[in-house]
């Protein structure tokens, strides 16, 4: 018999065993889940949950499918939360901090308590990303934030209200889009292909009998 | 942290580990990849297939579980709405929202139709979310679209229909380029050149990636801009049946809230599936490394409607699911860990092939070494072999595994396993339905007229087997293309009287073929509740 934990889902007592993720318990318990459930790896950000340990002062966040339960969890899953997410023309946004003063001014009522970075399910430093988007620092911003899952429970335990995931999301397409230096070897690409250089090699390639494919595929160099 | 059990097969590990790093495995031979194939490839063992009775497929052999969908009772009767007074009128639908979807919603945005996606969870949730690796394209110097065609058509063993394959990798820059200017963040170098590797199979180093979240990085990119356009996203929303008009052409599709069950009819010009792969059905067993909504809803949409199936009995089984721990079981373990460097090594720490073989003959040779070899660890919850990670550290120096897969350090980081010093195991997961649909260059299905595909749900781009990073590619240039195609078509097209009759004409075909079956399709969500565990 494998070990069990006792846990709380909404305040309801389930006993499960012990090496369930907290989506899986849910599972085990009978829920069958439609909301707060997605890629189940880590990667989608559906399955935000809060919890605290009995007797814990501590209130802890987490995302479902990548924690373990323990015994004496309460559990409340914050499938969704209303992020703010404002709507820009990325072709026509300037690249320079008046976007984030105009698109998401209250970032600039952060007050320092750092509830965000406590509480992120990636282990991000989030207060700090969100001071360098209020400098206008975007490829900080950018590189610091490349990890959130836009799970939301910074934003849910946010006292000034920021919606955290959608301020670094429009940090990175501008740094993606105008920051990052340009790549030649693309722009080229594209218009060689454009210009046509490759057809006759691809037409070649259409019309070749299998066994000269499969010739020239055995036998192609590899590149080190 | 490995318990004592794995210690002995860790020391062999660690011990041979410069000596590993020095020793250049040779690549297998067409023969011998042929026969390992044969002998140990989930797609090869027969009594895992049943032959299809009725369709348009009718005596071709799909996976058991598949089999079961395609041939079962639809969710609704005809007679179940109002198809005179639908709930949404619009020019294209894109049923699914993931890269395939967002993609094709923007250039029929971009055309100028009335688009609206529907999707059964939220936008994002999605294979496509999942990819890690990269996305390949042909833009360097020493490359070009004629190489990476070849090596796709090699890596599918010959069987991509070549109108396909090439329109694939002709677009690939191009697409690449559409999501740098989205504002997707690839990696690269100070000077802008994109910093590519090697995958599986490929024989150019053209695998373009974002750290090891490059599909997280493109999708959440293409949901901005979905949301940007304010086009409308009909979400926790499933399409359970295709809607004809009298004249045979899609006109919209039958949609029930996951929440509440209602009904809606939404009507069309066009209909394009978006709706992804089919990990979640669980073939042969084998856990999966796909989202929760992978189950081949598409596949059966269309093929009620009398739409053509291709390879639908090829699947992929990522030669790296993680097998320990048993909370990540299944997970994926991202191929550019091969890339930069880590190997697969057995229990007796010996290389036992090259690491970048295509995958279907990186899972084969896996299993042979476990079932047949006797070489593989048990981990409690079968067996696996190493992949040795700490490999990489020694070969790019300390901090590439934190750079370049942090996704990788983190999953296994949960559970106490730091990758950067000690290696982990792995075993074959299910991870890629590469058949699909019947499509021309166009994306329109061949015998469905204003039925568009894309993405995972399409066969035939790839051929029997895809090489890592043209699933990302592919939802890309086919997902644009086909909501190119699809504005393009509505705008020459009047839509008839709607009609459900395709769902009676259906059910008399099961019942003239005598399949008895209680199951009802599409699945939608697959049913873990109560069972724990096994799959996670």
């Amino acid at each position: 018999m494998e070990n069990m934990v006792n846990i709380f889902l909404f305040g309801k007592k389930y006993s499960v065993p012990e090496n369930l993720t907290i989506m899986t318990a849910m599972e085990y318990a009978g829920y069958q889940l439609v909301r707060g459930c997605g890629c189940r790896n880590g990667f989608c950000g559906a399955c935000a949950t809060i919890y605290r340990i009995k007797g814990d002062r501590e209130l802890k966040a987490c995302l479902a499918c990548q924690t373990k339960v323990e015994d004496n969890m309460y559990i409340a899953t914050l499938p969704f939360f209303p992020l703010v997410k404002q709507v820009y023309d990325v072709e026509k946004i300037p690249a320079t901090e008046a976007v984030m003063m105009q698109l998401y001014p209250e970032i600039y009522a952060c007050v320092g308590c750092n509830a965000c970075t406590k509480s992120c399910t990636q282990g991000l430093n989030v207060m700090q990303y969100i001071a360098y988007a209020q400098r206008g620092d975007f490829e900080k911003c950018a590189d610091l934030s490349f990890d959130c899952v836009m799970c939301g429970v910074c934003s849910s335990r946010c006292p000034a209200g920021i919606s955290h995931p959608q301020v670094a999301m429009l940090a990175r397409r501008i740094n993606g889009k105008y920051l990052a230096p340009g790549c030649g070897h693309l722009e080229d690409r594209v218009k060689e292909i454009k210009n046509g250089d490759f057809n006759e090699l691809i037409e070649a390639l259409m019309q070749k009998p299998i066994d000269e494919l499969k010739e020239l595929y055995n036998t192609r160099e590899i590149e080190k | 942290m490995y318990s004592e059990n794995f210690k002995e097969s860790l020391a062999a590990v660690e011990a041979a580990r410069d000596k590993n790093i020095a020793y250049e495995p040779v690549r297998m031979t067409a023969k011998q990849k042929e026969d390992l194939l044969a002998a140990f490839h989930p797609d090869y063992k027969k009594e895992e297939f049943s032959e299809l009775k009725i369709g348009a497929n009718k005596g071709d052999k799909v996976p058991h579980e598949l089999a079961e969908m395609l041939q079962a009772h639809s969710r609704i009767t005809a007679d179940a709405v109002d198809l005179e007074s639908p709930d949404y009128d619009v020019d294209v639908l894109v049923i699914g929202g993931g890269g395939a979807g967002s993609s094709a919603a923007i250039e029929a945005h971009e055309a100028g139709a009335n688009v609206m996606i529907v999707t059964k969870l939220r936008i994002g949730d999605a294979n496509t979310m999942m990819a890690e690796g990269g996305i390949q394209a042909a833009d360097k110097p020493n490359d070009s679209p004629a190489i990476h065609f070849v090596d796709a058509f090699g890596g599918g063993h010959f069987a991509a229909k070549r109108e396909l394959l090439s329109k694939l990798v002709c677009d690939a820059p191009e697409a690449i380029q559409w999501l740098s200017n989205l504002g997707v963040e690839f990696d690269k170098d100070k000077d802008g050149n994109m910093i590519t590797t090697h995958g599986g199979g490929t024989s150019r180093k053209r695998m373009h990636a974002a750290k090891d979240y490059s599909g997280a990085e493109i999708m959440r990119t293409l949901r901005d801009e979905v949301l940007n356009r304010q086009i409308p996203v009909v979400d926790f929303t499933a399409a359970i049946e295709l809607i004809l008009d009298e004249n045979g052409k899609a006109s919209g599709a039958v949609l029930m809230n996951m929440e509440t069950k209602e009904l809606y009819v939404a009507k069309a010009k066009t209909v394009i599936i978006a709706t992804g792969g089919a990990g979640r059905m669980h073939y042969q067993g084998f856990p999966t490394s796909n989202h929760y909504g992978a189950t081949a809803d598409g596949l059966v949409l269309g093929y009620r409607v009398g739409a053509k199936l291709m390879y639908a009995e090829t699947l992929q089984y990522h030669p790296t699911g993680a097998a320990f721990p048993e909370q990540i079981f299944g997970a994926l373990v991202t191929e550019k860990v091969r890339s930069l460097g880590a190997k697969l090594v057995n229990k007796n720490g010996e290389v036992f092939m090259h690491p970048l073989e295509t995958r279907d003959v990186t899972a084969a040779s896996v299993i042979r070494e476990c079932l047949e070899r006797g070489n593989g660890i048990d981990t409690g919850n079968g067996l696996a072999v190493w992949l040795d990670t700490p490999m990489i550290e020694k070969i790019g120096g300390e901090g590439t595994i934190e750079a370049r897969i942090p996704a990788m350090m983190r999953m296994f980081g949960q559970y106490g396993i730091d990758i950067r010093k000690e290696p982990i195991l792995i075993y074959p997961t299910l991870h890629y339905q590469n058949g699909g649909l019947d499509i021309t260059p166009d994306c329109m299905t061949t015998n469905v007229e204003n039925l568009f595909v894309a993405g995972e749900a399409v066969g035939g781009i790839h051929g029997k087997n895809r090489l890592m990073g043209n699933s990302l590619l592919d939802i890309i240039v086919f997902g644009r293309s086909a909501g190119q195609s699809a504005a393009a078509k509505a705008k020459e097209t009047t839509v008839g009287k709607l009609t459900l009759s395709h769902i009676e004409k259906f059910e008399k075909e099961i019942r003239d073929a005598k399949i008895e079956t209680n199951a009802v399709s599409p699945k939608l969500l697959p049913d873990y509740t109560n069972r724990a565990k096994k799959y996670l």
